[in-house]
């Protein structure tokens, strides 16, 4: 038989039909919404179309969550308040099961989805939100998609697809120590370019990437996107098993080793072919922070900016001095030296409990010298941080403790910087304007991003931490 | 979807690399809803400065190139979140093609759905039309669907890739939901085989 690669697998498992045309048509197992489904379901219903499988769908409110309140009426702007009392309408009139502002489960979708065992290995899982490759940690097939293809997915729980290319990178080697998951997909992005993995899947792979935690691995598959690729995944191993095992599995013994029998298949062969080779060296990275408004500007944290001018391409050139102005920083310039504002952790990339407990092993009692915000990805990371204590960790040192969401990262909550600030965050995207106008945005690790809270600029961890 | 068969019109050469969609259609305008118009949104913070005062020396402002079709950009255009309401502001805004190096994979697809044409040129291409367009800003652009090519007045013509899929939906409007909902048949038999 001809190898195959895991994308592969989960591509025939998915498989409708083949159409000489339009491609593959793929069912959808799980179809998570928010509240930009809202253009997607007023389609359907101009349409006088019914969403065919409410049961494969979920829907949860985080791009607008306010995050010091889970009232709906203390949402000051009225356009938001409707945003999210529209996605339980929707979801109460179509039979879909909704975890509101008040739901106990209430998270991040990245982040809820594999806590509540809604993400699963072997599953295609699509949402209207480009960070979606996150599941693909699991080992799942899961892509983000627009609101057409939404509204598709609503009625016919399938998307038409074309087969992408198949990149694998390989990690190999350790990471050292204060280098995370967070560092090695910052890597990936600025080895591979903002576009150097469109049209590609991607698949990683290799000891480094084998010996990230199943969080680790959601961080380094949800910034997949910005090398431009959809689909991000990981073969699902031991690890995976016992997290689902731990958290989402009520069923007998019996069952679970068949569900771990088949799950086990879920792997690339040994020859497999791709169609682009990528290997990495863990032991090289060092904690990255960008400097510039795309993702694929990362650097070392003991590196200096660099200098536009030297590049050939003029459209690039002038991208890269224009993002050095914006962003207020001149080439040369020690990363070390830069001074920050704002401090935001979160989000679906750096919103989950072991981020937490790195960004709090940072603090050791001392004070936050700028404003910092905590954001846990879900309601369930933020109950699980306060059983641990880390809630009084970050409030002792001057840090806010919020409700979850999407927050500082999605910036479309409310959660803001002001003009002109310079933040530290450990969300995804640099983007101008990203976390409000004329705010300067740079991507980091939670312990990093602490770090910046109590020094007011990057540091080596190792010694600020105890 | 309305069909797109041709056009012959004027183009805007914005350039750039790596324009997300958070620049296309910034996060602060998504709870509005696409029905009440989304072009005052389209590039806001491109056209606008903090205080709300144009932008001078772009083309988004430029009267040059007001009310041009046709975008031309430079490579990874789109990229980013997956909002389709940048596919509404940019339509809403007037332009019904984008002309650019490379395209981000998602706003690629939620352009195509929505009956605006995404053209992938090469960099000396690309070049060449911006070239064209700063120098001649009232130069016509002829794109072809059909043939797949493209004639740039005065400057180069060259031709396309586009899905099959994805030209027959464009050329025809068809909408991909009431073609799929023909295959209902086929969608049972899976999920009866599979058991969801």
């Amino acid at each position: 038989m001809q190898p195959t690669t895991l994308f592969d697998k989960l591509w025939s498992r998915h498989a409708v039909l083949e159409h000489p045309v339009a491609g593959t048509l793929l069912y959808i197992d799980r179809h998570l919404a928010h509240e930009g489904s809202r253009n997607a379901f007023s389609l359907l219903r101009r349409r006088g179309l019914k969403v065919r499988r409410p049961d494969l769908t979920t829907a949860i409110v985080d791009h607008y969550a306010p995050t010091t309140s889970r009232d709906l009426a203390h949402v000051e702007v009225a356009s938001r308040r409707q945003i999210i009392a529209d996605l339980a309408t929707n979801a109460e009139e179509a039979g879909i099961s909704l975890l509101d502002l008040a739901h106990p489960s209430q998270g991040i979708v990245h982040v809820i989805g594999p806590e509540l065992g809604l993400t699963r290995p072997g599953m295609s899982i699509v949402c209207g939100d480009s960070h979606t490759a996150t599941h693909g940690a699991m080992g799942a097939l899961a892509f983000g998609i627009g609101a057409s293809q939404v509204a598709h997915t609503l009625a016919t729980q399938t998307l038409w697809q074309k087969k992408p290319k198949q990149m694998r990178i390989t990690v190999k080697g350790r990471l050292r120590p204060n280098v995370t998951a967070k560092d090695m997909t910052l890597a990936v992005v600025a080895r591979l370019g903002a576009a150097g993995g469109t049209g590609y899947a991607i698949e990683y792979a290799g000891p480094a990437v084998e010996a990230l935690s199943v969080e680790g691995r959601l961080t380094l598959c949800n910034m997949t996107i910005e090398a431009g690729a959809r689909f991000g995944l990981i073969a699902p191993d031991q690890t995976t098993f016992d997290y689902l095992r731990e958290r989402a599995y009520d069923g007998d013994e019996a069952s679970w080793q068949a569900q771990v029998g088949d799950w086990s298949t879920l792997r690339s062969d040994e020859d497999a072919a791709f169609d682009k080779e990528v290997e990495m060296d863990a032991a090289s990275l060092k904690p990255m922070i960008t400097w510039g408004t795309s993702p694929e500007d990362g650097i070392g944290v003991d590196g200096v900016i660099p200098d536009p001018a030297t590049i050939n391409d003029a459209a690039r050139r002038n991208s890269k001095i224009a993002a050095l102005e914006y962003m207020g920083l001149a080439a040369g310039t020690a990363i070390e030296d830069i001074r920050f504002d704002r401090v935001f952790i979160g989000s679906c990339t750096n919103g989950r409990i072991e981020d937490l407990r790195a960004a709090a092993a940072t603090i050791a009692g001392r004070k936050a010298v700028i404003p910092a915000m905590v954001v846990p990805g879900s309601m369930a990371v933020k109950a699980q941080a306060e059983r641990e204590g880390l809630d009084r960790i970050f409030t002792e040192a001057g840090f806010e403790w919020r409700l979850s969401g999407c927050s500082m990262c999605a910036g479309m909550n409310g959660d803001l910087g002001r003009t002109g600030e310079r933040c530290a965050s450990t969300s995804n995207r640099n983007f101008v304007g990203r976390q409000g106008a004329g705010v300067r945005t740079h991507l980091m690790n939670p312990a990093m991003a602490a770090a910046i809270a109590i020094t007011g600029h990057p540091v080596d961890i190792s010694e600020v931490r105890p | 979807m309305n069909p797109f068969t041709s056009l012959a019109a004027t183009g805007l050469p914005l350039g750039l690399e790596n324009v997300d969609t958070d620049q296309i259609l910034p996060a602060r305008f998504l709870s509005l809803k696409p029905e009440d118009g989304y072009a005052d949104y389209c590039f806001r913070d491109l056209r606008f400065d903090a205080d709300g005062k144009p932008v001078t020396g772009n083309p988004l402002t430029s009267g040059d190139y007001a009310g041009a079709p046709i975008l031309v950009a430079g490579a990874n255009f789109g990229c980013g979140s997956s909002r389709e309401g940048a596919v509404y502001a940019l339509q809403h805004f007037g332009f019904r093609a984008v002309i650019a190096e490379s395209f981000g994979d998602i706003f690629y697809q939620n352009a195509l759905v929505n009956g605006m044409l995404p053209i992938q040129a090469n960099g000396e291409t690309i070049r060449a039309i911006l070239a064209r367009l700063q120098e001649n800003p009232g130069t016509s652009i002829h794109i072809d669907l059909e043939t797949q090519t493209v004639r740039v007045d005065g400057s180069v013509t060259f031709g396309f890739v586009i899905d099959s899929f994805k030209k027959h939906c464009l050329l025809n409007g068809v909408d991909e939901i009431g073609f799929t909902l023909a295959f209902a048949a086929d969608i049972e038999r899976y999920e009866t085989r599979v058991g969801i």
